[in-house]
C-alpha cells in the first residue's frame, strides 16, 4: 500500500466513520426497541389478574371492583358516550338547568317527534315525557328526573334504575325479597334515597366467583313462572340456568315487559303462559288489570315498557343460542386475554366484534342488513300508529254523539289491544331487530285490532 | 477502522441474533401449530382448530401453506410472517382478523391439494372456480 493511499484512507474515514456509527446507532435501536416491544406482548401473555382489594357481597361500589378488574371497569365507564345509530341512542341535547331538574345534557324527546304518541297514551305519564335511552351510567339520573315523576311514581321503579342489591339485602335484614317488598311500598323519592349507584358489578356478579349471578327478585319469580309453563317446576334460576342462558338472563332482570301489581305496586313480569306479547296480554285479560285509563275515550289501557328479552326470546338469533352478551358485550382481545366487553351498547356501533365474529360479511352490508329490518318496521308502526289514532278519533266522535258504555265496550277493548300491540314494538328497543318476523306481525295484529275495533263502531251513533 | 467495523457488525448481530432467539424466530421454520400461537393472536383459530374435524388430518400449514413447490411455501411463510410481525408490532389491523386475498387462494388451493378426487367433477369453470370455503367456512376452525 503506497503512502498516498493511506493518506486517502485517512482524509475519507471521519466521514466514513460517522456513517457507520450512525448506520449502527439506527439498527441497534431499532433491534432494542423491537426487542423490549416482544418482551412487551409476551408480559401480555402472563396472566394480568391481580387480587388488589377484597371483594365481598356488600361491595357496591364499582369503583372498588375496578381495582382488580380494571378493563372491564374501563368499558363499563364509557356507557356514558352519547351515540345516535339510524333508530336509536342517543344526542346529547343540551338544556339549561333548573331547581327541577339539574341536567345540562338531555335525549331527544320522541313525544314531540311523534305526536301519535301523546294520542297513544293520552291521561298517561308518559305523554307528559318520553325520551330517547341513553347509556346505562345515566339510568338513575334520567328516571329521578323525567318529567314523568310529576305524578307521583313508587318505589318498585329503582328495581331496575338503581343499584338495588344490597340496599334490598339492607332494608330487608339481609333477606332480598323482604327488602324488595319494602322498597316497592315506599314512595319514590324516599327510596330513591337508599340507593347510590346505576347498575353495578354486583348486580350480574357475585363478588367471590365472578360468576354471573341473578340479584332481580322479580326475575328470579317471573323465570320461574315462565319454565313452569314449559313444564318445569320449582326453576332456580341461580342453580339451574345454564352460562349461556345467564349470558342473557342477567339483562332480562331488566329489558322486560313488566307491571305494578296491587295497591303495593308489587312488580311482575307477564310470563305465566309465555314470554310473547299475547302471553302478556292474556295474563293481564285474566286479572282486569290497566295502567290508565285513556283520557279521551275512557278505555281500560295498557303501557308496554321495553320488552328486549321477551322479543328476543322470539328472533333468530336467540334460536340460533347466540345471547345478549354475545352482540352487546362482546368477546374482544386485551393483550392475549379475552375479555367480554363491558361497553354495554348497540352492535351497530360495534360491528366488527359484534358481527363480524359469526357473519363474514362487510361492516357496511351488516348495518344494511339491521336498517333494512328497522326500515320496514319503522314504516309499520307508523301505519299501526295511524290506524289506532284513528280509531280513537272514531271512539271520540261516538262519545259525542252519546253512544252508551255498552256500545263502546268492544271498540275500547279493541283499542286497548290495538295500543298494546304497537307500543310493544314501539317501546322494545331494537326496532324490530330481536325478531323481525314477529314484530311485523305484532303491528299487523295491532293494525287489524285498530280496524276491527272502527267496524265495530259501525252501529253506534255518530 | 476495520476493527470497529467489525466490532458493531458482532454486536448488531448479537442483539440481533438474540431477539430472534428470544421470539422464538427460527421455530417458524417448522411445522408445529403450536409455534403459530406464539404471538396469541389467533389463539381463537388455534383453539377451534383443536376443536375442529381437520385437527385429525391437517395441520395450520396444510391449509395455510402452498403444497406444490417448497419455495413458493418458504416465500408464503416469509411474506405472512413479516407481515404478521409488522401488525403484531404496530399493533394496527382489524379484529376479528381477515384472510387476506393471496392467502385465501393458498387455502383454496390447498382444499383441493387434498380433496380434488370429490370435487373434480363439480369444479369445472376456469372463469369462476367454486369457492369451498363459502359454504364450508367453519370446517377449519370456527371462532
Amino acid at each position: 500500500m503506497s503512502s498516498q493511499d493511506k493518506a486517502t484512507r485517512r482524509g475519507r474515514s471521519p466521514l466514513s466513520l460517522g456513517l457507520v456509527a450512525v448506520g449502527a446507532f439506527i439498527v441497534a435501536f431499532g433491534l432494542v426497541a423491537l426487542l423490549m416491544n416482544i418482551r412487551g406482548h409476551k408480559q401480555e401473555a402472563a396472566n394480568p389478574f391481580f387480587r388488589v382489594v377484597e371483594l365481598t357481597d356488600d361491595t357496591e361500589d364499582p369503583e372498588i371492583w375496578g381495582k382488580n378488574f380494571p378493563q372491564q371497569y374501563d368499558a363499563y365507564k364509557k356507557t356514558v358516550d352519547m351515540v345516535r345509530t339510524r333508530y336509536g341512542g342517543s344526542e346529547a341535547i343540551p338544556r339549561v338547568p333548573d331547581a327541577k331538574d339539574p341536567r345540562a345534557v338531555v335525549t331527544q324527546s320522541k313525544i314531540e317527534i311523534n305526536p301519535n304518541l301523546k294520542r297513544m297514551w293520552a291521561g298517561y305519564s308518559f305523554a307528559l315525557d318520553f325520551r330517547e335511552e341513553r347509556g346505562h351510567a345515566y339510568m338513575l339520573q334520567d328516571q329521578m328526573f323525567t318529567g314523568r315523576q310529576a305524578v307521583p311514581q313508587p318505589g318498585t321503579c329503582l328495581h331496575c334504575h338503581a343499584s338495588v342489591y344490597v340496599p334490598y339485602k339492607k332494608a330487608g335484614d339481609g333477606d332480598l325479597f323482604a327488602g324488595f317488598e319494602k322498597l316497592n311500598h315506599m314512595p319514590y323519592a324516599e327510596a330513591v334515597k337508599l340507593v347510590s349507584h346505576p347498575v353495578s358489578c354486583i348486580d350480574c356478579h357475585d363478588s367471590q366467583t365472578m360468576q354471573l349471578r341473578i340479584t332481580r327478585p322479580a326475575f328470579i319469580e317471573g323465570i320461574r313462572n315462565y319454565k313452569a309453563s314449559l313444564g318445569v317446576a320449582n326453576f332456580d334460576v341461580n342453580k339451574d340456568a345454564t352460562r349461556q342462558e345467564m349470558r342473557s338472563y342477567v339483562c332480562g332482570q331488566c329489558h322486560v315487559e313488566y307491571s305494578f301489581q296491587g295497591p303495593e305496586k308489587r312488580l311482575v313480569y307477564p310470563w305465566f303462559k309465555g314470554l310473547t306479547v299475547d302471553a302478556a296480554l292474556a295474563f293481564y285479560d285474566s286479572i282486569g288489570f290497566k295502567d290508565w285509563k285513556h283520557a279521551e275515550t275512557g278505555a281500560p289501557m295498557l303501557k308496554a315498557q321495553h320488552p328486549e328479552f321477551d322479543l328476543w326470546n322470539q328472533g333468530t338469533h336467540a334460536r340460533a343460542g347466540v345471547a345478549c352478551a354475545d352482540c352487546h358485550m362482546p368477546y374482544v382481545r386485551v393483550g392475549a386475554q379475552k375479555i367480554s366487553d363491558h361497553h354495554v351498547r348497540s352492535p351497530l356501533l360495534n360491528v366488527a366484534a359484534a358481527c363480524q365474529t359469526c357473519h363474514r360479511v362487510e361492516e357496511k352490508e351488516l348495518v344494511a342488513r339491521a336498517e333494512r329490518i328497522q326500515n320496514k318496521t319503522e314504516h309499520l308502526e307508523n301505519m299501526a300508529l295511524t290506524a289506532l289514532v284513528d280509531l280513537i278519533d272514531e271512539i271520540d266522535a261516538s262519545i259525542k254523539a252519546g253512544a252508551t258504555d255498552e256500545q263502546l265496550a268492544k271498540a275500547r277493548d279493541f283499542q286497548r289491544k290495538a295500543s298494546f300491540y304497537v307500543d310493544y314494538v314501539e317501546a322494545e328497543n331494537s326496532t324490530g331487530f330481536h325478531a323481525d318476523q314477529e314484530s311485523a306481525r305484532i303491528l299487523a295484529e295491532s293494525i287489524n285490532f285498530s280496524r276491527l275495533g272502527t267496524i265495530s263502531l259501525r252501529n253506534a251513533p255518530k | 477502522m476495520r476493527i470497529i467495523v467489525v466490532l458493531l457488525i458482532g454486536l448488531i448481530g448479537g442483539i440481533g441474533g438474540y431477539t430472534f432467539i428470544y421470539a422464538r424466530g427460527y421455530s417458524y421454520i417448522f411445522n408445529d401449530p403450536a409455534e403459530c400461537v406464539n404471538c396469541h393472536i389467533m389463539n381463537k383459530e388455534f383453539d377451534a382448530w383443536a376443536k375442529s374435524s381437520h385437527k385429525a388430518v391437517a395441520v395450520c400449514n396444510d391449509c395455510h401453506a402452498p403444497h406444490h413447490a417448497p419455495v413458493e411455501k418458504l416465500f408464503v411463510k416469509a411474506r405472512n410472517g413479516f407481515n404478521h410481525s409488522l401488525k403484531f408490532t404496530t399493533g394496527k389491523f382489524h379484529e376479528p382478523i381477515q384472510i387476506t386475498e393471496h392467502n385465501r387462494r393458498v387455502t383454496e388451493r390447498a382444499c383441493r391439494y387434498c380433496h380434488q378426487d370429490i370435487v373434480n367433477q363439480i369444479d369445472h369453470s376456469q372463469k369462476e372456480p367454486l369457492s369451498c370455503i363459502r359454504c364450508h367456512s367453519n370446517v377449519g376452525h370456527s371462532t
